[in-house]
């Protein structure tokens, strides 16, 4: 599913992390669909600064309007690196309307000449931006790539909406080689995650000491069936709302002996009166 | 510059790499002394430093740097190093006229618009000269500190866009190293992760493993 992204067409979102990042899978996508690659350099002066006269009109959003004015008939993929600089420096309205015209290109009506199905895959740095603006993409987006990943291996989480069809989404494991070729797995590789040393045996720190910790088995069959003296069990409980007929209650037997003075008034017999 | 830094990182002063960008982060400490350290070090190393000062004056960052084995005078005098002192040259703006814009124009603009003077003196800055001979090894810009900007005023994509064009001409074009120090903000790190816990003494700095017992060290 992962490398026919960008056949079904419309918007292909590309989100990422810092932690899981998307430029690699957006090149190796690219380096797979890519016949004949037209590359629009704005790295070194995206904004103008240097004023040279081979700077094109409008920036990087005037090159994206330009290519809606295209004529050419064939298929097109239009790969944006990054979605998240031009949200950071444009208002999320004119590019959403921007990408909408670029992508639905191939469904204008009243066009005399018929235009090839237009991809456009954008990577966006999901932790740049508010839920708004992502979220206002993402209902744009024909298809939600979302880069994650569990110890060492990344995999992408594919939402797909296709018209008049319940959207589907799947998992893919995969890894980029190092000539930016796509190369799908089947779940974590069993490598990638940290084992214990398998040398080092589990130690037992009761082995070598002076007393006894060990329990023999009546003593633990002692100890299981013992009832904690606060413990409100329901006999207890039962025990307590009534009383059995004919349970002793407690006497004290007194004998006084010679010196006992029991004068209610003054027990202690000390009070000089 | 402090030798078991340099010990940490597997560099020397005549094999540092080019064309790499440098962050340098702390949270709730202080982490000039890595910008004492570097400053020292590129400077040994005989490169062209363009340092854009924000944080302190010249006298300090004189200072430490003759604890740290450089002088920084001699180093301005015979042209190694550029110098824009922030705190002083903030004045400039205001009190004297210029023909082109102060490096610190961004001051006086209701909506602090782009860093492109602040570009243009640091490009102007590690251009090669034409014609000389070449005297230093490569450029190398460092910048203390860019929360500066962002408390002046400044926006984020402002800042975002200027260490933008730093890296592209500058990294690119003339393939030196740049230094930053902003706010840490976290970040994961993907590829190789080293944490040492350090402790500054007077002229150096030692690092050990973390969770030693201070009895131990």
């Amino acid at each position: 599913m992962l490398d026919s992204l960008l056949s079904l067409g419309g918007l292909v979102l590309l989100r990422d992390s810092v932690e899981w990042e998307g430029r690699s899978l957006l090149k190796a996508l690219v380096k797979k669909s890519a016949l004949w690659l037209v590359y629009h350099d704005f790295f070194r002066d995206p904004l103008n600064w240097s004023k040279t006269e081979e700077a094109l009109p409008g920036g990087p959003l005037g090159a994206l309007r330009a290519i809606c004015k295209r004529t050419d008939p064939g298929p097109v993929t239009i790969a944006l690196d990054s979605l998240s600089w031009l949200l950071l420096h444009l208002p999320c309205t004119t590019l959403c309307q921007a990408l909408h015209a670029v992508s639905h290109q191939d469904s204008c009506p009243g066009d005399s000449s018929p235009v090839g199905k237009v991809s456009v895959l954008g990577l966006l740095h999901e932790e740049l931006h508010g839920p708004g603006p992502v979220g206002a993409l993402s209902s744009l987006a024909q298809t939600e790539v979302t880069l994650g990943g569990t110890k060492g291996q990344a995999s992408a989480h594919i939402l797909c909406r296709r018209p008049r069809q319940r959207p589907t989404d799947q998992t893919q494991w995969f890894s980029i080689l190092p000539d930016f070729s796509l190369d799908l797995q089947e779940g974590p590789s069993v490598e990638s995650q940290p084992c214990s040393d398998p040398h080092i045996p589990p130690v037992d720190p009761t082995t070598h000491l002076t007393f006894n910790l060990h329990l023999s088995k009546k003593e633990r069959e002692a100890r299981d069936s013992l009832i904690l003296p606060f413990q409100f069990s329901s006999e207890k409980q039962q025990a307590l709302l009534r009383p059995r007929p004919g349970q002793a209650t407690s006497h004290i037997f007194y004998e006084p002996d010679a010196y006992d003075d029991l004068d209610q008034e003054d027990p202690d017999d000390d009070l000089d009166i | 510059m402090f030798v078991e830094l340099n010990n940490l990182l597997n560099t020397t002063p005549d094999r540092a790499e080019q064309g790499k960008l440098t962050l340098l982060c702390d949270a709730k400490t202080d982490g000039s002394f890595l910008v004492h350290h570097f400053l020292s070090f590129y400077l040994k190393a005989n490169c062209k430093v363009c340092f854009v000062a924000l944080f302190q004056s010249f006298s300090h960052y004189n200072i430490v740097g003759q604890k740290l084995g450089v002088n920084l005078t001699v180093a301005r005098e015979r042209g190694q190093l550029v110098f824009l002192e922030g705190l002083k040259s903030a004045v400039d703006v205001f009190f004297q006229t210029q023909e082109e814009p102060h490096p610190l124009q961004f001051l006086r603009e209701a909506n602090a618009g782009n860093l492109k003077p602040l570009f243009e003196f640091v490009r102007e800055a590690l251009k090669p000269v034409d014609g000389g001979e070449a005297r230093w090894t490569y450029p190398v810009l460092l910048v203390d500190d860019l929360s500066v900007l962002l408390s002046l005023g400044v926006g984020a994509v402002a800042v975002l866009d200027f260490i933008h064009y730093c890296r592209a001409t500058v990294c690119w074009e003339l393939k030196l190293r740049i230094l930053w120090r902003r706010p840490s903000q976290p970040t994961a790190q993907r590829d190789q992760s080293l944490t040492y816990q350090y402790k500054i003494q007077d002229k150096s700095v030692s690092f050990f493993a973390k969770g030693m017992s201070p009895a131990v060290l």
